[in-house]
């Protein structure tokens, strides 16, 4: 079996919460992430799928390392990133690149694309300056831009065309791995399908691997080898996409694919089989946190929290109604 | 059946530097709705679907005025009246759902005073019998206790809630047409769902027509009879979802629907090149040319003219004007 490139074991975020100005009174946790597991492959888009507040974007911040895990470990090629220190750290930031959902904002309006693009290369490789300006054109190249647009600002480009520039400089170093925080959200429905085929197309070529945070299952389904859905925190199911499409075992990701929006007027609707919002994280359900809008649910939801298991091949969940 | 709402060949235009620019942000539409129909108003961002809404209930910034073209609703054309007048028609007979609950309500009214002012104003309900009402379009948009509910404020509510809440101050004047402008982009996917269903349950029962203004075609298919395609200010494909779903005519309508992911499919996506144009700088002919994967030298040059397809299905497209439209015509109607 191949090496995963990341591995993420019983990862757990928990936030203090606390009250007051002056004196700083805990008075709980929001459990953010809580005992995490999955793996990402070379060259495979592992697509990370829920609502707001299910800890999707936490869990991309801990593996960026902008947070730090209340346990777990997260494993890069094999080696624990949270016990990583100067040149070995600075190998894996330069591996691990991050895209975020917004273009608008996640560039910097007072540098050139060139600039932009160069600054990875300048902070983590020794490349000469010819070198770097070769480089910036080959990545621009790359996500089908023509080199001239490097002495430009953001503020020229189009929302597509700037998302492009950030996978271009995600691409800069020699990079292994890039975290998709919900890259085609903020887009127009054409421009999407062009990035999402870019991003295809790139992995084909390139053999990265993507973390693809999404809400919208049809998308994230399109574009991920394998999809690990979350619901407040816990990872409930995990199965390769076209299987999960075909079969949703957890009632969570059977109401995604129910509420997941028809492709055509003529294909079957069905109305929406659970009720109610998500509950708020600081103060989570008991035992398995679905069970207050699960149809199926039982005494037994209420208080026993349900272990992932493994049910087929390539295909876990996280729910009592599959011993 | 005598049409609720009949745009005919409107055109708003936006004038800067003392009218010495003008942007036609709405060039020429039109369309029309019966009672109890949904209209979907699909485009991409800049497209002119938000201006065609805002000419509708005359909420039209200062720089924009509509240039030609009637609006005719019940009969009456908004486009000759004051707002005097249509202060009387907003919330009464049209009323409108906005993108983000959070800045459609007021942060310092409880929700009772909010989901109550056009009943209050418009239907002069006063006293217990407008308490009764309240709670009972409450209770039409599912929350839950409406009695307690009705004294909390807005930040008390959660994303969904907030936007059945304005879905409540929507039906409260007890309108005829409700023109919802992107109504569950702010919400999670199951909240899309719900709120989706409660529209249609709500129209079921009051026999509504909506206008829904979206950029995604999976919200038409599931919600919307007819739908109009624009691009850069025209309608340039009109007609039944079903028909635009299952025989596009325009190329920019069959590229809005092969970029959209279906679920479970790993095909590549059909993404149209470049860029939504922009309305101050458009190209001469046809404004899809540029992206158009089936241009001809006719279509930079000249204006396609809008085709007759069907009854109830135009097309704006040189390609489809070649075809004999009488032919089309025959086709559809047997």
């Amino acid at each position: 079996m191949t090496e995963p490139v990341l591995e993420v074991t019983g990862l757990t975020k928990h936030f203090p919460v606390s009250i007051g100005g002056l004196l700083h009174r805990r008075t709980g946790w929001v459990k953010a992430v809580e005992s995490v597991d999955f793996a990402i492959l070379p060259g495979e888009t592992l697509g990370l799928i829920g609502e707001s507040g299910c800890g999707k974007t936490t869990t991309a911040k801990l593996i960026l390392l902008q947070e730090k895990p209340t346990s777990g470990s997260i494993r890069f090629e094999g080696e624990d990133i949270l016990a990583m220190r100067g040149d070995a750290l600075m190998r894996y930031r330069r591996a691990v690149q991050v895209v975020f959902q917004d273009p608008y904002s996640s560039l910097s309006p007072r540098m050139r694309v060139r600039d932009i693009i160069s600054e990875p290369l300048e902070i983590h490789t020794d490349l000469s300056r010819p070198a770097i300006r070769e480089r910036v054109e080959e990545v621009l190249d790359l996500v089908g831009m023509q080199p001239d647009v490097a002495d430009l600002f953001p503020h020229e480009f189009s929302g597509g065309q700037r998302q492009r520039i950030a996978i271009a400089r995600a691409l800069a170093t020699d990079t292994r791995l890039i975290v998709l925080d919900e890259p085609v959200s903020a887009l127009d429905v054409s421009i999407r399908a062009q990035i999402m085929n870019q991003l295809e197309h790139l992995q084909a070529t390139l053999g990265v691997s993507y973390l693809f945070i999404g809400h919208d299952l049809a998308s994230v389904a399109h574009i991920s080898h394998r999809i690990a859905v979350m619901y407040l925190g816990h990872l409930v199911e995990l199965a390769e996409s076209t299987e999960l499409c075909a079969h949703p075992l957890h009632p969570y990701t059977q109401a995604l694919l129910i509420a997941a929006l028809p492709a055509h007027p003529d294909d079957k609707q069905e109305r929406l089989t659970i009720s109610g919002e998500i509950p708020s994280a600081l103060a989570p359900p008991s035992g398995c946190r679905f069970h207050t809008r699960c149809p199926h649910a039982m005494p037994r939801c209420a208080e026993e929290v349900p272990e992932r298991k493994i049910v087929a091949p390539n295909h876990s969940v996280a729910c009592h109604l599959y011993p | 059946m005598v049409p609720l709402l009949e745009v005919s060949d409107l055109r708003t235009h936006f004038t800067s530097f003392g009218g010495a620019r003008v942007i036609k942000a709405v060039d020429g539409i039109s369309f029309t709705l019966n009672p109890g129909e949904t209209l979907g108003l699909v485009g991409e961002s800049g497209c002119g679907k938000t201006t065609t809404c805002l000419s509708i209930v005359g909420l039209l910034p200062d720089a924009a005025r509509i240039a030609g073209g009637r609006i005719d609703f019940l009969g009456d054309d908004l486009t000759k009246k004051t707002q005097r007048q249509m202060r009387s028609i907003r919330g009464r007979s049209i009323a409108m759902i906005l993108q983000d609950p959070m800045a459609s309500l007021n942060p310092l009214f409880s929700i009772f005073w909010q989901v109550a002012e056009p009943a209050y104003f418009h239907q002069h309900i006063h006293g217990k019998s407008l308490r009764e009402r309240v709670r009972e379009l409450l209770r039409a948009v599912r929350i839950p206790s409406p009695a307690q509910r009705m004294r909390d404020y807005p930040h008390q509510m959660s994303g969904g809630m907030r936007q059945r809440i304005v879905g409540a101050i929507a039906l409260s004047g007890g309108p005829k047409l409700i023109i919802a402008d992107e109504p569950t982009t702010n919400l999670d996917v199951t909240i899309q769902a719900q709120y989706l269903d409660l529209l249609k349950d709500i129209q079921r029962e009051t026999g509504v027509a909506i206008i829904f203004v979206t950029h995604n075609l999976g919200i038409v298919a599931r919600m919307c009879d007819s739908m109009a395609v624009m691009y850069a200010g025209k309608i340039v494909e009109y007609g039944s979802v079903r028909n635009l779903f299952n025989a596009p005519k325009h190329p920019y309508t069959k590229a809005l629907l092969g970029s959209i992911t279906k679920l479970g499919s790993k095909e590549p996506l059909y993404a149209v090149p470049g860029q939504p144009p922009n309305l101050a700088h458009l190209p001469p002919g046809c404004a899809f040319h540029p992206r158009c994967p089936d241009a001809m030298p006719r279509c930079a040059i000249q204006e396609p003219v809008e085709t007759r397809l069907g009854p109830d299905w135009t097309a704006r497209c040189w390609l489809a004007a070649t075809q004999p439209a009488k032919e089309a015509y025959d086709r559809a109607s047997t």
